[in-house]
């Protein structure tokens, strides 16, 4: 009996350690509300239920910071992250992520251009839009300079608190064309001019910062308007909110994969990357929500009925532009400081 | 011992005066008192006695229930505390810890918007008063405890108030101190010719300060006279046990005969006594004598009233000696011999005869057992 | 025993009694020093390091001189016209190559470059890439010219040239507001970038604000728990501590559900008619202030009641027995009297407040944020430590200069935390 008491002793202390020194559970990083459920019902089950391996889902709103604090402290707890594309390139630049060898995924070739880089995957291509109520503004905004006009249409509007997207709408409002957005940028005149086109506004902004807000805001008429991810107001569709977007001046980026250098499950986390790039699991997930895949053949599985939301429908694309992450990448940090300065006052 | 001034002129009256917290006790039942012009009236009882909650409602920091209060003839029901005019010094002092000594004695005189000169003039002299001259420059936690309390007396003095208001001021100092400051407090209440109401539990400082001392019990004046008559001639069982010490005897009363009266002892035997609350025949009663006024052995020879005591022990207390005695049923018989009068030969055990004069011994009301 | 005025007193050992007593008192001390030893190194560990850490990160700048160690000390002979020497590029080129496969050195000596001059993150990852030259194939001027033409601009040498020392004013300047011209001499940022001096004031003005509003509406309420049975003050006590027991960011949450257009108060006050549209209490500085206050208000009562229960009543009716009427007797004699625990309690929420980040964050606008938020915005958004840790290092010093002015004109000896 003592004897068996001292096993169940001597058990229970290896099996604490144990359970140190086992792997943890894969942990992928994603920017949560409705683009994590449909994360999880396209890539994360899917993934468990095929390889056993369990995955843990984190939310953030995209602090890169805290992946270089893992990296640079050497304790990666985050294996798969999901960024927005400048973060792609600034980190992979700093070292911050492990590079991904495209035949793992099928050769670039297989993806549209552009979505495949050193560190980084294409997950969705995904734009913001203008998006509005349409149960309280019986004609709506049709373009950027309608979302400035105030006597047209009063009350707030919501824009993403930063400079990325709203000196790119400032511009297009004050009659840029969408083909010369950045080089208007580049220059100081240029930028000079979105903020005087923003100081235009300022008091009828409403900022947000998560992706779930403008959908929020909308439905309960703190704003008139907003800026809003195309993805987040087709999740609010298809919970019978009667939201309208505005693909005119709208702006495509794409969310990426990539792996904090020195993760512990690296050989997971590839696989997971390699899993969720695969076409009919991006097809899923572009039924779940109104993002298109970067699988150029996940395009043709695409249900013709979904094809018109996503933003890469041609017609979508119309008057559409590409976010220039070579641009972010460079002038990102001067210009947020600038904005900063310019909402503080 | 000063008795009462023959000046009768008095400067605040109660008028069947009530109070109660709760609207179902009264803490004071009934109350009418005239304090005289000049006099030092100490109002001593046990706490809860009502004594306190007296002095709160001549200070105004309590409203009576009922009755009226009179200050000069003026009806101070309705007078809010600050236009009374009244000084009052408080048990721990009371002094405003952020000011210096002077300041805190400008204070009233401030308020009075006195004039700058007259303000110094007044503040030096109340120092002088308590000798305290240096101290005006001092804060009052740089003070010993008797010292702070001769700058709260001189702050309550010095705007020249009709009246002074003491509320158990010496309870927080030592023995020594007490005693002292006791002297210190009549002496300028002697010069100053003030009129004091001096509220405490502690009998002798009443015995030593007042013109006359007030025994509250039970929201109740027991007895109201100068402390050479309440020592010797107290009118109840609770005065006479109050005020210093006493040995209480139960009894029945035989017959009352005039000023005196003859009762039976419980523990067997009979007196003859003062009656004082003892009306006639068949009454019980509780008989009073002072420890010191039993006379013993052969001095005891003589006495209107003889027995015979066990001793049961002897305490020394250097100028006296306190015998206690089993005496009819009664173990705590207690007789105060001077040194001198001490028979060596006495030892535990041994009996003794006692005695006293009847004027000596009071009937009194029956003490609850 | 013969004692002589002058010899020692002895011990019964022979050992001189001031010795004994001097090894007493050591022994004494030691062990009290042990006692608090583990305390010492938790603080030391928990508290002093990371604040010298702090400011130590405020003035380092290790990215370009690890980088390019050379060429910075080659570019101190360049005349600040035109490109460099030959030489100096030649050791520029050598540096660059030789951190080619090194991606973390240079992302970070790009992005502090970047820091001065926006783009100089995809010119040097460019120039980097373009490594080696061969010296062969013409003067390296030309070459670097050709890789990018910027590098025909003098700014991005003399930017370079700046980067000669392991330590910075940068950050520290940058927060106050401080730029760099192009000779080298500093002056105010203009208006359209000026954003930190206005910021420290704007949180030291809301702090204040924060303050003055808590003890206006603590300090009655403190006077009056005082003066309450201890039964029942006991009880009211624990409901002014009870929002402790939620945290922060519960309680923002739930103002913003009260406060909000279509929120609760603003339901009621369009229902009862006193407004016809929603009157706007969040996302601005209204909603912060309310929140602040609901939130610090326990740090101004416990203090101030706990000084005013320490008052015996007998004060005020001193003073009132003295002539004064109660409202200038509570002035003159209480009030006074409880500056100790106001002081504190001031002191505890201004410093509390001056640190504040996600209430304003939650609940103000972009004009309402204070000095945190930039730094929280610096750690997570732009991954800047230098300008974070400059940040948190001048409100360090502006908390430690109002302490010190306060114990200047108050006394810190009159701080009473009761």
């Amino acid at each position: 009996m003592k004897k068996m008491i001292q096993l169940a002793a001597v058990a229970a202390v290896a099996s604490v350690f144990a359970g140190q020194a086992v792997a943890r559970d894969l942990t992928v990083v994603s920017f949560g509300g409705a683009n994590k459920e449909a994360q999880v019902a396209a890539f994360y089950q899917p993934f468990e239920k095929a390889t056993g391996q369990k995955v843990v889902g984190v939310d953030y709103n995209g602090e890169v910071a805290k992946v270089k604090a893992m990296v640079e402290a050497g304790k990666v707890t985050w294996d798969v992250v999901e960024v927005e594309s400048p973060e792609v390139l600034r980190g992979c630049e700093e070292g911050v992520y492990e590079k991904i060898d495209p035949k793992l995924i099928g050769g670039k070739a297989a993806f549209l251009p552009g979505t495949v880089s050193e560190c980084g995957v294409g997950i969705f291509v995904w734009s913001t839009a203008i998006a509005y109520n349409a149960d309280k503004l019986k004609t709506g905004p049709t373009s950027w300079a309608d979302f400035w006009d105030v006597k047209k249409f009063p009350g707030k509007r919501g824009l993403r608190k930063g400079a990325k997207y709203t000196l790119e709408f400032a511009l297009l409002a004050d009659g840029v064309k969408p083909a010369d957005v950045y080089k208007v940028l580049g220059t100081k005149a240029g930028v000079d001019r979105a903020f005087k086109k923003l100081d235009q506004l300022k008091a009828n902004i409403q900022w947000w910062e998560a992706g779930a807000q403008p959908p929020q805001f909308l439905a309960s008429g703190d704003v008139v308007m907003s800026s809003a991810y195309n993805g987040r107001i087709d999740a609010a569709q298809k919970e019978g909110k009667n939201l309208k977007i505005v693909w005119n001046g709208s702006i495509w980026d794409i969310d990426s994969w990539v792996i904090p250098k020195g993760s512990p499950n690296k050989e997971q986390a590839l696989k997971f990357v390699q899993f969720a790039s695969k076409p009919e699991n991006q097809k899923t997930y572009s039924h779940k929500i109104a993002y298109g895949p970067t699988n150029k053949s996940a395009v043709g599985m695409i249900d013709p009925k979904v094809l018109p939301t996503l933003p890469t429908a041609p017609a979508n694309l119309n008057g559409a532009l590409g976010i220039n992450v070579q641009f972010w990448v460079d002038h990102g940090e001067e210009l947020e400081e600038r904005f900063n300065a310019w909402a503080a006052k | 011992m000063s008795v009462a001034s023959p000046d009768t002129d008095v400067l605040v009256s109660f008028r069947g005066v009530q109070k109660s917290y709760d609207g179902e006790n009264l803490i004071v039942k009934h109350l009418d008192l005239d304090i005289r012009r000049g006099e030092f009236l100490t109002l001593l009882g046990p706490s809860g006695s009502g004594k306190t909650t007296c002095l709160m409602m001549l200070a105004g920091f309590e409203t009576p229930t009922a009755g009226e209060i009179r200050l000069d003839g003026k009806l101070l029901n309705r007078v809010p505390p600050h236009k009374r005019n009244i000084g009052m010094v408080f048990q721990n002092y009371a002094l405003f810890p952020h000011m210096t000594v002077g300041e805190n004695l400008a204070y009233p005189l401030k308020i009075r918007k006195l004039p700058a000169a007259e303000v110094d003039a007044k503040v030096k002299r109340a120092l002088g008063m308590v000798k305290l001259d240096k101290f005006a420059n001092r804060y009052p936690g740089q003070m010993s405890g008797g010292q702070q309390q001769r700058v709260a007396l001189a702050r309550a003095l010095v705007f020249e108030p009709q009246l002074v208001l003491m509320d158990e001021p010496l309870g927080a100092l030592d023995k020594q101190l007490r005693e002292h400051m006791q002297l210190e407090i009549k002496h300028i209440h002697e010069n100053l010719g003030v009129t004091v109401v001096y509220v405490t539990h502690d009998q002798s400082e009443a015995l030593t300060m007042s013109d006359r001392v007030a025994v509250f019990d039970k929201g109740e004046i027991q007895q109201i006279d100068p402390a050479e008559t309440l020592y010797e001639a107290p009118v109840n069982s609770f005065v006479a046990g109050f005020i210093g010490e006493s040995n209480a005897i139960s009894g029945t009363i035989e017959h009352v005969d005039g000023d005196f009266c003859q009762a039976r002892l419980t523990g067997g035997g009979s007196v003859s006594a003062r009656a004082v609350c003892v009306r006639q025949a068949g009454q019980p009663t509780t008989l009073s004598i002072r420890p010191e006024r039993v006379m013993l052995g052969e001095r005891a020879v003589g006495c209107a009233n003889r027995f015979d005591a066990t001793i049961a022990e002897f305490i020394y207390l250097g100028d006296h000696l306190r015998l206690r005695l089993d005496f009819a049923g009664n173990s705590g018989f207690m007789v105060k011999v001077p040194v001198p009068e001490v028979d060596p030969a006495w030892q535990v055990g041994n009996r003794l005869s006692i005695g006293w004069r009847a004027e000596d011994l009071r009937a009194l009301d029956p003490l609850a057992a | 025993m013969n004692m002589t005025a002058d010899a020692p007193l002895l011990a019964a050992d022979g050992v001189p009694l001031a010795v004994k007593l001097k090894r007493a008192e050591r022994r004494k001390k030691l062990r009290a020093a042990l006692l608090v030893a583990p305390l010492a190194v938790f603080l030391l560990a928990t508290f002093i390091l990371p604040i010298a850490l702090l400011l130590y990160r405020s003035v380092e700048n290790p990215e370009v001189p690890a980088m390019l160690p050379k060429t910075v000390s080659a570019l101190a002979g360049w005349q600040g016209q035109g490109l460099p020497d030959e030489a100096a590029l030649g050791v520029f080129v050598q540096e660059l190559t030789a951190a080619k496969d090194n991606k973390a050195m240079v992302g970070n000596a790009a992005k502090r470059l970047n820091m001065e001059i926006s783009g100089y993150r995809s010119l040097l990852t460019k120039t980097v890439r373009a490594m080696p030259l061969d010296p062969a194939a013409g003067p390296l001027r030309e070459q670097f010219v050709n890789i990018d033409e910027r590098w025909a601009e003098a700014d991005y040498w003399r930017v370079l040239r700046h980067q000669d020392s392991r330590y910075t004013g940068f950050y520290l300047q940058s927060s106050l507001d401080i730029k760099r011209g192009a000779d080298d001499s500093l002056h105010m940022a203009g208006d359209d970038e000026a954003i930190y001096l206005k910021i420290f004031g704007r949180t030291l003005w809301m702090s204040a604000v924060v303050t003055l509003f808590c003890f206006l509406l603590g300090y009655p309420l403190a006077y009056w728990l005082v003066n309450l049975p201890t039964r029942k003050s006991n009880l009211l006590m624990i409901v002014v501590l009870l929002p402790f027991w939620t945290s922060v960011l519960v309680r923002v949450a739930a103002w913003i559900v009260l406060l909000q257009n279509e929120g609760l108060i603003n339901g009621a006050l369009m229902a009862m008619g006193f407004v016809d549209s929603p009157v706007q209490l969040a996302f601005n500085r209204i909603g912060v202030y309310i929140a602040m206050v609901h939130i610090l208000l326990p740090f101004m009562i416990l203090p101030v009641f706990s000084v005013m229960k320490a008052i015996p009543p007998t004060y005020m009716r001193a003073a009132v027995s003295l002539g004064s009427h109660p409202i200038p007797a509570f002035w003159k004699v209480y009030f006074p009297q409880t500056v100790a625990g106001v002081g504190a309690g001031a002191l505890l929420v201004f410093i509390m407040s001056i640190g504040y980040y996600i209430t304003p964050a939650l609940l103000g606008g972009p004009d309402d944020q204070m000095v945190s938020y930039y730094v929280a915005f610096f750690t997570n958004n732009t991954v800047n430590w230098g300008m974070a840790a400059a940040l948190g290092s001048l409100l360090l010093i502006a908390t430690m200069a109002l302490y010190t002015l306060y114990a200047r004109i108050v006394g810190a000896n009159r701080l009473s935390l009761g």
